[in-house]
């Protein structure tokens, strides 16, 4: 398949690059920039005037709830609602059923991701049988099935079996993905410990919840050599923590929710369920210190934590409703809504969800050079839309972010060379009122 | 993103009561002055008044209570209104089925009211927000959120003793942190306007930034009670000692029990009260409940007339609702 992408603005954070040009796509891969090679001749031209290319996606965590969990997605309707955000390349934590602990599992992943042929999937592998904290995985069959890193996703490991297991995964050579949360702290806690805690009488998880598994989990870092990254940070203390020892020059990467870039405790109003998430929403100052450490680079990448549910699950009293939000189709306007805010260059931002943490994960995507994979996406940074039910492609509506106007449309996403999302522009009135239909490739 | 008041209707009056939270000084007020001329029912040979003839009161209780559900069953008795109670734990939430669909088989029962009390916080609001718009709901306890009409009662019970709110100071003394109780009457007495609102408890026991609610911390007692005109002593759960809050009741007594001789630090006209039901020796000594200052019975008495008065103002509606006629709008 040739494809002949005109007229758009191509940005690739990694090679600086922003500039009108062409591109050109043939086998899978991207052939040339700016002038036709000879003797191209385009089965597919997609015309990107007025609208941003840049490399397709790249989410360090969304759940895909297959195998176990059908009732609230699955590897094809997730993969497919990736796509549709113009995410190309996702990371999925072990949290299934059963557990990401053998390779049977991790294959299963990828046939359904295949079959789909939507956003790939890489998968982690969990760091203890059955994520249950006491025996180690196999982790070298999880590397070798496909396994980019290994993570207890949030369940408990006890501080020895987390230094043996960093150990073991680190004489692999895996990265080992962190959740920094003090179980006994945070146990029985639904929101952050603070002014909204005690208003509406909802179990608190303190601040040193995070604090304190991140004191340990560095000190671990320092005492095994290993490379580590962590995930979700939720606190100002924790960034600043993570800051000190990138410093003292420790291994360490961490990332954070494009939903805690924007909500605070406060979001949670009368007991809103769609703003029950796990780490909690903070407090103003601890969004704002997120925000500055993405823009210092202590974190460097914005991941969408994507926890599609059924309805019932958040039509619940708080403490009974299940955590997370569907956040796939939101992670680019999220991200684009912080260039609006001028938090971050357009280049910038769109790094942190691109080549950044495809370096996390130590996969080939996130950029748009010469011979490089192509997975590409195309969107219309101008053009406003609203997020509801119908908007939504993924299985979960499940989203506090409802009724936003959000801005910056994905109007084309391509993955290995192939188009596997688009949508044609309907009748243009005024470019703010740009109106898109969704076409079957 | 402003939330709308659900517990108001679209001209301000009381639809659902879920929290003391954001409703007027001038509201409660006038809730009171209904109670007051309510009380009298009690006493008369005939105990009920027609005001909410014809309308159906599901008392919905998803835990166990005994002074509550009593109370507002006889409230809506005295109002003349049908009364049904479920009592969730023996129905078919047991087996398995949702809340809220539950709910809509109620609704279709064509009930006016539903008076709710859950073990999680938010519950009331939750079902407020998904019933038919003819339908309200009253909160008579959520998790540690809220108890609206325990802490109405208790102001009512304040005012008949005090008159004023503004010159009072006033000592919450127990567990404020697992207390929907306590948050209740802050939300009040900081709505109402006293001069001064404190809490007293060992640290374990108060919720980190419970300043940011108006009130002023005391860990010791008699500082806390100094110049008291009210002191208001809080049940302690025996579950308390198993989540390592306190080490023992013997201590909690020593420390925080109010006794005869700690009392002497508050006004010499000071009133005591209790939600009830109350742990003698534990939190409060017998001399202290049974003694001269203590009010206690009393708001169990007038937890009717405040209850009466809550249920015939959201049902009472004139628009909405006239008990002569039945004509909704």
């Amino acid at each position: 398949m040739r494809i002949k992408i005109t007229g758009g603005r191509l940005i690739d954070p990694f090679n600086e690059l922003d500039k009108v040009q062409d591109l050109y796509i043939e086998d899978g891969k991207i052939l040339a920039r700016g002038q036709a090679p000879e003797d191209f001749v385009a089965d597919e031209e997609i015309n990107a005037k007025n609208q941003i290319v840049c490399p397709g996606l790249v989410d360090l965590r969304a759940r895909l709830r297959e195998p176990g969990f059908t009732h609230k997605g699955t590897v094809a309707s997730e993969t497919r609602a990736a796509v549709r955000g113009g995410i190309t390349s996702l990371c999925c934590p072990p949290d299934t059923n059963p557990v990401i602990d053998t390779p049977a599992v991790v294959e299963l992943i990828h046939q359904l991701a295949e079959k789909s042929g939507m956003a790939k999937v890489y998968p982690l592998g969990a760091l203890t049988q059955g994520l249950e904290g006491h025996q180690l995985s196999e982790m070298n069959e999880l590397q070798i099935a496909g396994c980019v890193g290994v993570s207890n996703d949030t369940a408990a490991v006890s501080t020895d079996v987390m230094r043996r297991a960093m150990e073991y995964a680190t004489s692999l050579g895996l990265t080992v993905y962190l959740h920094a949360k003090d179980h006994g702290l945070s146990n029985g806690g639904y929101v952050h410990e603070g002014v909204v805690s005690v208003r509406l009488g909802l179990p608190g998880i303190p601040e040193t919840a995070e604090t304190i598994a991140v004191a340990r989990d560095l000190q671990l870092i320092e005492l095994t050599d290993i490379d580590a990254h962590f995930c979700q940070l939720s606190t100002a203390s924790a960034v600043k923590m993570i800051a000190r020892s990138q410093y003292d020059g420790a291994p360490v990467t961490a990332d954070v929710t494009a939903h805690h870039l924007f909500l605070t405790e406060l979001d949670i109003g009368y007991f809103n369920t769609q703003c029950h998430v796990q780490p909690p929403l903070r407090t103003e100052r601890d969004r704002d210190a997120l925000r500055e450490a993405l823009v210092n680079g202590t974190i460097s990448a914005i991941c969408s934590d994507h926890q599609p549910h059924d309805i019932d699950a958040k039509l619940a009293p708080f403490t009974s409703s299940e955590p997370g939000i569907s956040a796939l189709e939101t992670l680019l306007p999220l991200t684009l809504r912080l260039v609006e805010e001028d938090v971050l260059s357009l280049s910038d931002a769109l790094a942190r969800i691109t080549v950044l943490p495809a370096n996390i994960l130590g996969i080939d995507a996130g950029t748009i050079h010469v011979g490089a994979i192509a997975d590409i996406c195309i969107f219309d940074p101008e053009s406003y839309w609203e997020l509801n039910h119908d908007t939504i492609t993924s299985f979960g509506k499940n989203t506090p972010f409802l009724g936003w106007d959000l801005k910056g449309r994905v109007t084309n996403t391509i993955s290995n060379g192939r188009i596997v999302f688009q949508m044609e522009p309907g009748v243009i009135k005024n470019k703010a009122l740009q109106v898109y239909e969704e076409v079957t490739p | 993103m402003i939330q709308k008041n659900i517990q108001l209707d679209s001209q301000g009056r009381l639809r659902h009561l879920l929290t003391i939270e954001g409703l007027k000084r001038q509201m409660l007020m006038d809730i009171f002055d209904t109670a007051e001329s309510l009380i009298s029912v009690a006493g008369q040979s005939v105990k009920k008044v027609p005001i909410l003839r014809g309308k159906t009161i599901v008392n919905l209780f998803f835990e166990d209570s005994t002074r509550t559900l009593t109370t507002f069953e006889l409230a809506a008795k005295r109002l003349s209104a049908d009364v049904l109670k479920i009592n969730v734990r023996t129905s078919s939430n047991s087996k398995g089925e949702n809340l809220l669909d539950m709910l809509r088989n109620l609704e279709a029962m064509h009930c006016d009211m539903f008076v709710v009390r859950h073990a999680e916080s938010g519950a009331a609001h939750l079902i407020a927000s998904h019933v038919a718009p003819h339908i309200s709901v009253v909160n008579a306890g959520d998790g540690r959120h809220a108890h609206p009409t325990q802490a109405l009662l208790d102001m009512f019970t304040i005012r008949r003793h005090k008159g004023e709110f503004a010159p009072l100071t006033v000592a919450i003394v127990g567990d404020i942190m697992h207390s929907r109780v306590a948050r209740s009457q802050i939300h009040a007495l900081t709505t109402l306007g006293v001069s001064e609102l404190r809490v007293v408890a060992p640290k374990t026991l108060i919720p980190p930034k419970v300043d940011s609610l108006g009130v002023h911390v005391y860990h010791d007692m008699e500082e806390g009670i100094e110049d008291a005109d009210v002191v208001i002593v809080l049940r302690l759960q025996k579950e308390r000692m198993l989540g390592a809050m306190l080490p023992s009741e013997h201590e909690y007594f020593n420390c925080y029990g109010l006794t005869s001789e700690k009392l002497k630090a508050a006004k010499p006209d000071a009133i005591v009260m209790h939600p009830g039901p109350i742990n003698r020796n534990v939190e409060i000594d017998s001399e202290v409940a049974d003694g001269p200052q203590s009010v206690i019975l009393e708001q169990v008495t007038n937890g009717i007339a405040v209850r009466m008065a809550v249920m015939s103002m959201v049902l009472g509606r004139p628009t909405m609702g006239n008990p002569t006629t039945g004509v909704d709008d």
